[in-house]
């Protein structure tokens, strides 16, 4: 099963792996969702969704199944 | 030296200062207005530099790509292209944040692709120290072939140096700082021999974008053989966007160290807090409720103390000059309809007090993000909660701010449900109508009952919004992806001066906007009250005074049944009998039904409708809009007017009803259609009339 950046748990950080450009708005690839770039998940907000990041520095907040359609490959720490 | 004139464009992302240092430099030498043909903000400021030149400041929306994605960002990219356009800028300010770098220069890149002299400016330097960030500025300024100036727009550092460096314009580089083109060699070189008399990231921009541009237009670039399909754009746009931040990556991991180690950790303290899943709730009603209950209590007493004064003013206008036709317009028409505007200035500074701080602070991005899952199962997003609380101080601007919400459902029905939120014109008409028929009295001894009935029209407001959003979601048969990017910036103690300017400039929008409007309805409202067609009016003295049962009535009394006599057979009084009967079982006189004609197109016109009407047909002895409408009584039963019943009816009226024609102009421009403006209208209205009703036969 491919990992997303819906299963990372709070606190978790993980490392932008692929995604398909025409499902992500553009304008999350311009505030830095971009392959290779690290991601971190530092809030869930209350019900589950949506996610507060911390992508490549910016700080933002996406909806789960957004983040379903990002992989990434996990940081262990 | 000769005077001379520039124009600077202010852009850069969202949430950078970029205002701040529009308002450092400007001051409130400023001028709002819109863009032509679209509701965009635009605003321009004047700024004296040194060499004696003058500066045009053109704050642009904040926007984080040149790659057009609303309305105001459109707007971005149309005034950079346009060379013919009087405001093109003859210099570029980049405004960037110390924390945000790395995003914020992705917006520099494709400018400086522009071809136009840009400077940089990096801005919140006091926070550098404390972020453990340095920077290697003449490094930086290599590479990314600009100026740099380093600002704090808070604590007002390096604006005189700003000011300086805007007046080297001529001397810094137009040369872009990396090659965007070299994406797809062969696709970029086709366009270059095609169309040599263009600049190419033009030419890229206009064919990713939807926008025409007066020389260049859309469809002559798609009838070529080299098109590509929307998909293929897309992918390379991709890749633009990684090979800036390639570029960006390298330039900043030389020119920037950050020492993570003295970060501190204040956000995400606040954001556990404030996004939490009982005291994110609780502190978001705690909030609303303050704000609801300070209005009421704070502007009380220079609310009455306006109030006051004009009704002498008005007094003193009839004394002092000369009797006739002219001092009644005066006293009775135009002092009564300033006065009608001015009084709610205390509450309509305050409501936009505390929305900038709310915006200011980064708070609002948190309740976004909080409210999103339990909005979306109204159909809503939780970036339609921005809408809905703006839209307590005017549905026009709260409608425009759905722009950044991308899904095009959710987007209309947070458009169609933002009128029922309590704007700031229905607060006239709240304010007057509890202060005579809810008692000013404590609950429990702190809660005041006139504001906790304001707190309570406003939740009904936002209750009404909600569930008519719901009945929309499940009748509206669309179907669009859903996309919900929502940025969550630092928080920042609001600057006094930023929200100092916004209040001022939102209350004199509404003064002189809503003013002109008002003043104009109250003159012709006197009109319509002091004239009447038939001989009933002109013979009102004869008629009085020969009537057997008013031989023993003083000279006063006299008087008084003249003026509401004359009244009611005035042009007024005929318009406002004949709807008589359609609003009696509403429980409202024809005064009232007057007040409602005239505030049909703008409901704000409601009190002085009133004022006029009162000051007209009314007894000397009430000078205030208050005392008088508190003493109004029905003919035939002695009852007030004004009771509880009547009174609770017109608080729900005006709750629900959609008296406003801007709003209608705004609805219709955002959805392109009359279908969503006049469905508004109607249903709006309609349940309105229903509720009403059923609350004066309820309570009567």
């Amino acid at each position: 099963m491919r990992t997303t950046i819906a299963n990372l748990k709070k606190g978790e950080k993980a490392i932008i792996k692929d995604f398909d450009a025409d499902v992500i708005p553009l304008k999350l690839l311009e505030m830095g969702c971009l392959p290779g770039n690290t991601v971190e998940l530092l809030q869930i907000a209350p019900f589950g969704d949506p996610l507060y990041l911390d992508i490549n520095g910016s700080h933002l907040a996406i909806r789960i199944e957004t983040a379903r359609e990002i992989e990434i490959d996990l940081i262990k720490k | 030296m000769s005077k001379q004139n520039i124009n600077v464009a202010l852009i850069g992302n969202p949430n950078v200062g970029k205002t701040s240092v529009f308002n450092q430099l400007t001051g409130l030498n400023q001028q709002v207005g819109n863009y032509p043909g679209i509701t965009v903000e635009k605003k321009v400021g004047f700024c004296k530099l040194p060499n004696n030149i003058h500066a045009n400041v053109i704050d642009l929306p904040g926007t984080y790509s040149l790659n057009a994605s609303s309305a105001d960002e459109s707007v971005v990219i149309e005034l950079l292209l346009n060379k013919k356009d009087k405001l093109f800028p003859d210099v570029i300010v980049v405004v960037s944040e110390v924390e945000n770098l790395k995003r914020n220069l992705l917006l520099f890149t494709q400018i400086k692709d522009l071809e136009i002299p840009t400077i940089l400016v990096i801005n919140m330097i006091d926070r550098m120290e404390l972020k453990g960030i340095s920077l290697d500025i003449p490094f930086l300024e290599e590479q990314l072939k600009t100026k740099i100036a380093l600002v704090s727009s808070r604590k007002n550092i390096g604006i005189d140096e700003l000011k300086t460096l805007i007046t080297t314009y001529k001397t810094i580089s137009t040369e872009p700082c990396l090659n965007a083109s070299s994406i797809d060699d062969d696709y970029f070189n086709t366009l270059r021999k095609t169309f040599p008399n263009q600049s190419l990231y033009k030419l890229w921009l206009v064919i990713t974008q939807d926008v025409n541009f007066a020389d260049l237009n859309r469809n002559t670039l798609e009838n070529h053989s080299f098109t590509k399909s929307k998909s293929e754009l897309k992918k390379l746009q991709q890749k633009e966007t990684i090979k800036r931040y390639q570029f960006i990556n390298n330039t900043l991991k030389i020119g920037q160290k950050i020492d993570s180690a003295t970060a501190t950790d204040f956000r995400s303290q606040l954001d556990r807090v404030l996004t939490h899943k009982i005291w994110g709730y609780l502190i978001f009603f705690v909030v609303l409720f303050g704000i609801f209950q300070s209005i009421f209590e704070w502007s009380k007493i220079p609310m009455d103390f306006i109030d006051s004064s004009f009704a002498s003013l008005s007094t003193a206008a009839s004394e002092y000059l000369p009797p006739g036709a002219f001092t009644n317009l005066i006293a009775q028409g135009i002092i009564p309809g300033i006065g009608g505007i001015l009084m709610f200035i205390p509450q309509i500074t305050f409501l936009f007090l505390f929305i900038s701080i709310l915006e200011e602070s980064g708070y609002m991005s948190r309740v976004v993000f909080l409210m999103d899952k339990i909005m979306r199962r109204f159909g809503l997003s939780g970036k339609s909660v921005v809408p809905l609380i703006s839209g307590t101080a005017c549905a026009i601007p709260a409608i425009m701010a759905t722009r950044n919400i991308e899904n095009w459902k959710e987007r209309l029905i947070t458009i169609l449900v933002t009128p029922f939120t309590t704007c700031s014109a229905r607060l006239p008409v709240y304010a007057i109508i509890i202060g005579l028929v809810i008692p000013d009295e404590y609950l429990l001894g702190i809660l005041n009952l006139q504001g906790l009935t304001l707190m309570l029209l406003y939740l009904l407001g936002f209750g009404m919004a909600i569930l008519s959003a719901y009945v929309l979601n499940k009748v509206l048969q669309l179907n669009c992806k859903t996309f919900f990017v929502v940025e969550m910036p630092n928080y920042k103690l609001p600057m006094f001066k930023n929200v100092m300017i916004t209040v001022i400039e939102k209350t004199k929008a509404f003064v002189f906007g809503a003013g002109k409007i008002i003043l104009a309805i109250s003159v012709i409202l006197w009109f319509l009250a002091s004239n009447g067609p038939s001989e009933k009016f002109r013979n009102a003295e004869t008629i009085i005074t020969s009537k057997s049962e008013n031989k023993t009535l003083s000279a006063l009394e006299i008087e008084n049944k003249v003026a509401s006599f004359k009244l009611e057979n005035s042009y007024i009084g005929i318009m406002g009998k004949t709807i008589e009967p359609a609003i009696s079982p509403l429980g409202y006189d024809w005064k009232i039904g007057v007040a409602i004609i005239s505030s049909f197109a703008a409901r704000e016109v409601f009190v002085g409708t009133l004022a006029t009407i009162y000051s007209v047909g009314g007894s000397e002895n009430e000078t205030t809009i208050k005392n008088k409408m508190a003493t109004e009584t029905n003919a035939e039963t002695g009852e007030k007017i004004f009771n509880f019943a009547s009174g609770i009816s017109l608080l729900l009226f005006y709750a629900f009803a959609l008296q406003c024609i801007s709003t209608l102009a705004v609805t219709k421009k955002e959805t392109n259609s009359w279908k969503w403006p006049l469905g508004q209208l109607v249903f709006m209205s309609s349940f309105a009339y229903i509720v009403a009703l059923i609350a004066y036969q309820l309570l009567k």
